[in-house]
C-alpha cells in the first residue's frame, strides 16, 4: 500500500526529503556511470583500433603503389 | 575439469561467453533495483523511530554487502592470477577494484547522509566506519598500484599481495558493531536467525540485494570485457572484432 497521503507528502518524507532523494539520486547516478563508463571505453578501444588499422592498410596499399 | 578451467582462463572465450550472459544480467539487474526502489521508498512501512530517513537502508546495506563481498572476489582473484599465473583472474583483479571503491563510497556517502537525521551527524570516528573507509583506502590503493608498473606481472603480484593482506580488514568490519560500542546499530541481517526487521520492510531489502548482486555481476564482467580488449588488442580475433567481421 502506497505510505503517503499525497505526492507532495512523498516528495517531503516527512522532513527526511532532501536525505533520502540525495542519497537515492547520487547513488543511482554513480551506479548508472559505473555500468555505462565500461561500455563507452569499449566502444572508444575498438574505434582507435579500427582508425589505427585502416591506417595501416592505406600505408601498405601506397607504399606498393610507390614500388610499382 | 583441468580442461574447462585452462578454456575459462582464455579471455577470448570470456568474452564471447560473457557477450551472451550480458543483456540477461542487464535486463534482471534493472528490473530487481526499479522494483526495490519504488517498493522501498514508497511502499515499505515506514520506521516508528527513524521515520522515513530510514528507507536510504533499501541503499546503504546492499551496497556495503557487495563493497565487503567484492573484496573477496577481488582477492581470490589476485590469489589464483598469482598461483596458476592465469591472465585472465589478473583482469578480473583489476576490474574488482574500481567497483568495489564505488560500492564503498556508495556505503559511506549514504551511511553519512542517514547519520545525520538519526545521530545528529554525518560522521563519527567509530569502529564500523572507520574500518570501511579503510576498505575504500585499500580498493584506492589497488587501483593506484596496477597503474604504478610498467610490467604486467609486477603489477599483478604487487596488487594481488596488498589485495589478501587486506583481507584482514574484511572480518574487523563484520564484527566491528560487536566487539565495540559504536553508534552503527548491529546486523539487520545474521546468516543464523531471523532478521531483526519487520516482513513488509525486509521483502524489499532482499529484492534489493538480489539487485546488487547482479549490477556487480554486470559491471565486473563489463570491466574484464574492457581489460580484456585493452590488453588484447594486438592479437587478430580483437582486430577482427574491431573491423567488425
Amino acid at each position: 500500500m502506497f505510505q503517503f497521503e499525497n505526492f507532495d507528502a512523498f516528495i517531503a518524507m516527512g522532513g527526511h526529503g532532501p536525505y533520502v532523494w540525495g542519497a537515492y539520486g547520487i547513488s543511482l547516478a554513480v551506479m548508472a556511470w559505473l555500468a555505462l563508463a565500461p561500455l563507452r571505453r569499449q566502444r572508444a578501444l575498438l574505434v582507435d583500433l579500427r582508425t589505427q588499422l585502416l591506417r595501416t592498410q592505406q600505408q601498405a596499399q601506397r607504399r606498393r603503389g610507390e614500388s610499382q | 575439469m583441468w580442461q574447462w578451467f585452462h578454456k575459462l582462463g582464455s579471455p577470448r572465450w570470456f568474452y564471447q561467453i560473457s557477450g551472451k550472459f550480458l543483456p540477461w544480467l542487464a535486463v534482471a539487474c534493472v528490473v530487481l533495483i526499479a522494483t526495490g526502489v519504488v517498493w522501498g521508498l514508497a511502499f515499505a512501512p515506514q520506521d516508528a523511530r527513524q521515520g522515513n530517513s530510514f528507507r536510504i537502508i533499501y541503499i546503504h546495506v546492499p551496497a556495503s554487502f557487495l563493497a565487503l563481498a567484492g573484496y573477496y572476489v577481488m582477492a581470490a582473484a589476485g590469489a589464483v592470477g598469482m598461483i596458476w599465473k592465469m591472465k585472465l583472474a589478473d583482469m578480473v583483479m583489476v576490474a574488482a577494484a574500481p567497483l568495489g571503491a564505488a560500492l564503498t563510497f556508495i556505503a559511506l556517502f549514504t551511511g553519512a547522509v542517514w547519520g545525520k537525521p538519526t545521530w545528529g551527524t554525518y560522521w563519527i570516528w567509530d569502529a564500523r566506519i572507520t574500518s570501511m573507509l579503510v576498505l575504500l583506502f585499500l580498493y584506492i590503493g589497488i587501483i593506484a598500484l596496477s597503474r604504478s608498473f610498467s610490467t604486467r606481472e609486477t603489477s599483478a603480484r604487487a596488487c594481488a599481495i596488498l589485495a589478501l593482506v587486506g583481507t584482514v580488514n574484511i572480518p574487523i568490519i563484520y564484527k566491528s558493531v560487536d566487539w565495540w560500542y559504536t553508534l552503527h546499530q548491529p546486523a539487520t541481517i545474521k546468516l543464523s536467525g531471523a532478521p531483526s526487521m519487520h516482513p513488509d520492510m525486509f521483502k524489499p531489502l532482499l529484492v534489493m540485494i538480489l539487485g546488487f548482486y547482479c549490477f556487480y555481476a554486470l559491471v565486473l564482467l563489463l570491466n574484464t570485457r574492457t581489460e580484456i580488449l585493452l590488453r588484447e588488442r594486438r592479437t587478430t580475433w580483437v582486430k577482427e572484432l574491431a573491423e567488425g567481421k
